[in-house]
């Protein structure tokens, strides 16, 4: 086996894989230089997303012991996704909007979540936004087919665990990102017609509905 | 003009799914479900080195009896669904379904993280699937 650098170096016929096929002249410009508005409207593939989540749950899943640990493993991951999303969101807003709006009360901040945070991540808003009748402090985001539950079926010995977590988690980085804490949970509720219907359910601290009622 | 089941075999010769879709059919236990597949996978291995033709051969594709007609899809990775129907089945037809059975595979099995690759398949999106596929 040829152990030399020499198959490295552009002069070689030999195949090259990562090597750009044109001299290019000056630096190559790398991925934090480029324009975030670039892939502003990029697609990735379903299924290149489904074999990510898929070792992402493996991974996940050789290093916990239990439903519930699992759940808040993924919704941590989760939480380091929707940081991000929030301020690529913020940022692509404020390029296209002359007056780039910030929900700083609860329920547009809510409807922003179920429709652009939505639509940011999977393409499409999430089907239903519901205040919970017993509990002042509870809402819930449901999703008809979560993107990323397509393909999951659950083992028995496994049952109530929603891999949705992972979406729970983005949605409380949202949350915590605009000022409102919460803990974010996701729940399995299927029907007949939604196998794979999913609830989030947002429990909200004190602090923010003292907040809503002050400014009220 | 019927199919009547479906088997799954992987690289080493297991069978890794059995599914019947027809009422009235002999009923075997898994044990002999276990030695068809394996037969089955030692025949497809043998006859991939009969042909009298020089060169690569894939095994058998289509092996036809008198009431019953078993066609075999063989994937690069060696995994083989073999699609059990009435001889009457046009190929044409079986080909094209024996296609969307393998995606429905790589879908609902292969991006599944609850399956180990090569284990039997214990899905039950994958029975949903194949039960609206075939029916």
């Amino acid at each position: 086996m040829n152990s030399s650098v020499e198959h490295l170096s552009p002069t070689t016929s030999s195949a090259r894989f990562s090597l750009p096929s044109k001299s290019t002249a000056g630096p190559k410009p790398n991925i934090y230089e480029r324009n975030l508005n670039k892939t502003r409207v990029a697609e990735v593939s379903a299924a290149s997303l489904s074999f990510l989540f898929s070792e992402v749950v493996q991974y996940t899943q050789k290093r916990v012991s239990g439903v519930n640990d699992l759940e808040r493993r993924l919704n941590t991951l989760g939480y380091r996704v929707g940081a991000r999303v929030l301020e690529l969101t913020a940022y692509r807003a404020e390029s296209s909007l002359k007056a780039p709006k910030r929900e700083i009360r609860l329920l547009p901040a809510l409807m922003a979540i179920h429709t652009q945070i939505w639509r940011a991540v999977y393409g499409r808003p999430a089907d239903a936004i519901e205040k919970s009748v017993e509990n002042v402090d509870e809402y819930m985001i449901i999703d008809n087919d979560p993107l990323i539950e397509r393909h999951i079926s659950v083992p028995r010995d496994l049952s109530g665990l929603s891999c949705s977590s992972f979406s729970a988690g983005i949605v409380e980085a949202v949350l915590d990102g605009l000022g409102f804490p919460a803990r974010v949970t996701a729940h399995h509720t299927p029907t007949s017609t939604h196998p794979t219907r999913t609830t989030i359910l947002i429990k909200l601290e004190k602090s923010v509905l003292d907040r809503e009622d002050v400014l009220k | 003009m019927a199919i009547f089941g479906l088997w799954v075999i992987n690289k080493a010769g297991g069978l890794v799914y059995q599914r019947s879709f027809a009422d009235g059919l002999a009923q075997l236990t898994s044990n002999e479900y276990l030695v068809l597949a394996g037969t089955l996978h030692g025949i497809h291995a043998i006859t991939s080195r009969l042909s009298p033709i020089p060169g690569q051969s894939s095994g058998a594709q289509v092996i036809e009896g008198e009431t019953f007609k078993i066609s075999v899809l063989l994937t690069l990775t060696g995994t083989k669904f073999i699609l059990l129907t009435s001889p009457a089945e046009p190929a044409s037809s079986i080909d094209v379904l024996l296609q969307k059975i393998y995606t429905t595979y790589a879908e609902k099995v292969m991006q599944n993280p609850f399956h180990t690759p090569e284990m039997p398949i214990r899905s039950e999106a994958f029975d949903v699937s194949l039960g609206a596929l075939i029916s």
